[in-house]
């Protein structure tokens, strides 16, 4: 079964006087507990196709598919429902909610799924273990580092383990040691839950753990190599 | 419930997240519910004050009268009853708080001045149950009973007559023949009331005493009585008017006096025009302070949609947000009003412009009275207006498109 298809995804962004196509005729599949890397200079559209895959941008054209439902023909409150329930995402910028600590950020998307308090105070704490954030739970992400911030935000994305996760340049505040501790930790999931990862990065250490590479060009899927295989 | 748990605690956070704009708007809250709350209790303590001094120159809730009394008070419309029936049959209804009275139009003669009255023969043992004009004697003594030869007069009265106590007068009216019928009264007390117009207006003498001047044994011109409370003689006079068979005309104090009586209703709606003014005023600052909040938070807002919170749990997080400013600037609004009240129970003495005042039936000490009614009436106004301004800014929060939001810098 896929994970995430899509069929035929063309965007086209206003930029001034210029049409600026982000996403030109893109056919995807990615398979259930595949771990792809999307690579593509700036502006090559990577970030457009993780959004439209997120349901959080819709294409002017073609399909979106996820595990098995269309995605780009449903309203705001089922496409909410369906990344609260099915998605994970790592987002570009920090993007935690200032005024929660770090424990109530990683516990904001399973309050929101409405599991018990107890329950997700446990997994939130255990979490923050495994991404080297121990002792840090009741600070805000004004009292963090940026690779801190970074990795409570990775944290709530892979908490309540969805079966897909997007991540959008998740090691660009990190440094190395940090960043190959969260690759492995993307990789057990991806290993030994099965979760699909898609990740947008210019980082070549990154694309290493892949087991796909896309690589993308002017809002095209120019290259697409199987790294397991290689 | 989740949804709400967490809406709530991002609003109660963010509320003090810029917490000098927070200040400023629970300033602006607090002092619009002070003013509402104190300046309704300023008016309606000046309104239950002529509403009182009304009812006691009336005097009573309840009044009866002969049919015809209300077009002709002269001495020939008297209650069908003699004063003994009424009397046993008011027992035989455990009706206490009443007193028969003899009221007729007079003139009153000193030796240098005359002046036109209102007479009233009285019962100075029942007329205490009713609290009407006359009771507080300022010099002398009031008078001791039905039979008392005495007169007590007010003492703007008595300034005009220039008499004083011990000193006689002469009071004339008609009897039911239209013969002159007048008499002699030594002045034995001096009263006191709220209003100067009362104090020249009204003359008392035994009620007995009364109708033997005016040939009336037995009879009396009105029954006046009372109960607890104004607003509420329903049951009074339904109960008064059973007594009375039909005999003759029971009416309220408003329809007795129709100006009181609407007295009321203008002031409730007063209040509720006072209340919505004071919170338009407060509106624009409360949403734009949520504007602003809004517009502060877009990127949060985009990244919680994108998390999969519904646009509902950020409309919510908004109005929750307004809930909490208005409820803590209520509080302290509530607060402040009660504190300003306390020290006035005492009365606020305007004597600087009760000339003006007394044009209106108002007294020259205002006793500010705040009312449960009120209290609550302007809570709900600006808790419920307040949520309404706020939907706009809660609207447009969750219908953000979340990428955009995401990335707006």
């Amino acid at each position: 079964m896929s994970a995430v298809r899509c069929v035929d995804l063309c965007k086209t962004y206003r930029q001034g006087d210029q049409d600026i196509k982000a996403l030109d005729h893109v056919d995807l599949e990615i398979s259930d507990g595949g771990f792809v890397c999307l690579s593509a200079p700036s502006g090559g559209g990577k970030t457009t196709l993780l959004n439209a895959i997120g349901g959080l941008d819709k294409p002017d054209t073609g399909e979106v598919w996820i595990a098995e439902q269309r995605i780009d023909q449903m309203s705001k409150g089922e496409l909410a429902a369906l990344r609260l329930s099915q998605i994970g995402f790592v987002f570009q910028a920090y993007n935690l909610i200032p005024v929660l600590s770090a424990r109530e950020n990683i516990e904001f998307v399973m309050q929101v799924q409405g599991q018990p308090t107890a329950l997700r105070r446990d997994k939130a704490m255990a979490i923050l273990r495994e991404v080297g954030l121990a002792g840090l739970e009741d600070r805000r992400p004004a009292e963090m580092s940026g690779g801190q911030q970074q990795r409570v935000a990775v944290a709530r994305a892979i908490v309540s383990r969805p079966a897909l996760v997007l991540a959008d340049e998740p090691t660009a505040n990190l440094d190395s040691t940090t960043s190959d501790g969260l690759m492995a930790l993307f990789v057990d999931l991806n290993q030994n839950h099965n979760t699909t990862f898609v990740i947008a990065t210019h980082d070549q250490r990154v694309m290493g753990y892949a087991k796909r590479l896309i690589r993308m060009l002017d809002g095209k899927i120019v290259d697409d190599i199987d790294q397991q295989a290689a | 419930m989740k949804v709400v748990q967490i809406s709530f605690l991002l609003a109660s956070r963010n509320l003090w997240r810029n917490y000098r704009r927070t200040i400023i708007m629970l300033v602006a809250i607090s002092v619009g519910a002070w003013a509402m709350i104190f300046m309704t209790a300023l008016m309606r303590g000046m309104v239950n004050e002529m509403l009182r001094d009304g009812i006691r120159s009336l005097p009573g809730l309840v009044q009866v009268h002969n049919s015809a009394y209300r077009d002709d008070p002269s001495i020939n419309n008297l209650v069908s009853m003699t004063d003994i029936e009424i009397e046993t049959t008011f027992a035989a209804a455990g009706i206490e708080r009443y007193a028969t009275r003899v009221r007729v139009p007079a003139i009153i003669s000193s030796e240098r001045e005359s002046r036109g009255v209102t007479l009233l023969g009285v019962d100075p043992l029942r007329e205490r149950s009713i609290e009407a004009v006359g009771s507080v004697i300022a010099e002398g003594r009031g008078l001791e009973s039905i039979d008392d030869n005495g007169i007590v007069i007010g003492k703007k009265l008595a300034g005009k007559l220039d008499t004083e106590i011990g000193k006689r007068i002469v009071l004339m009216s008609q009897d039911p023949d239209n013969e002159v019928a007048d008499r002699g009264f030594r002045v034995v007390g001096l009263f006191e009331a709220n209003l100067a117009a009362q104090e020249e207006a009204f003359v008392f003498a035994g009620r007995t005493v009364v109708q033997k001047m005016l040939g009336i044994d037995g009879r009396v011109s009105e029954i006046a009585l009372t109960g607890d409370d104004y607003r509420n003689v329903e049951l009074l006079l339904a109960d008064t008017r059973r007594l009375m068979d039909g005999r003759d005309e029971v009416l309220s104090w408003q329809e007795l006096d129709t100006f009181l009586g609407t007295m009321l209703g203008v002031m409730d709606g007063f209040v509720l025009v006072w209340i919505v003014v004071i919170f338009l005023a407060l509106s624009f600052g409360l949403v734009n302070t949520l504007v602003m909040a809004v517009f502060e938070r877009v990127r949060e807002i985009g990244l919680m949609l994108a998390l999969g919170m519904r646009p509902s749990g950020i409309m919510l997080q908004i109005i929750f947000e307004s809930l909490l400013l208005l409820m803590l600037g209520l509080s302290i609004g509530n607060a402040l009003a009660y504190a300003s009240v306390i020290p006035l129970k005492d009365g606020l003495d305007i004597s600087v412009v009760a000339e003006g005042m007394e044009m209106f039936g108002a007294a020259s000490v205002l006793y500010p009275e705040i009312q449960v009614n009120d209290v609550v009436l302007a809570n709900v106004v600006v808790l419920t207006l307040g949520l309404i301004a706020s939907l706009s800014p809660a609207w447009r929060a969750s219908r953000y498109e979340p990428v955009k939001a995401i990335t707006k810098v």
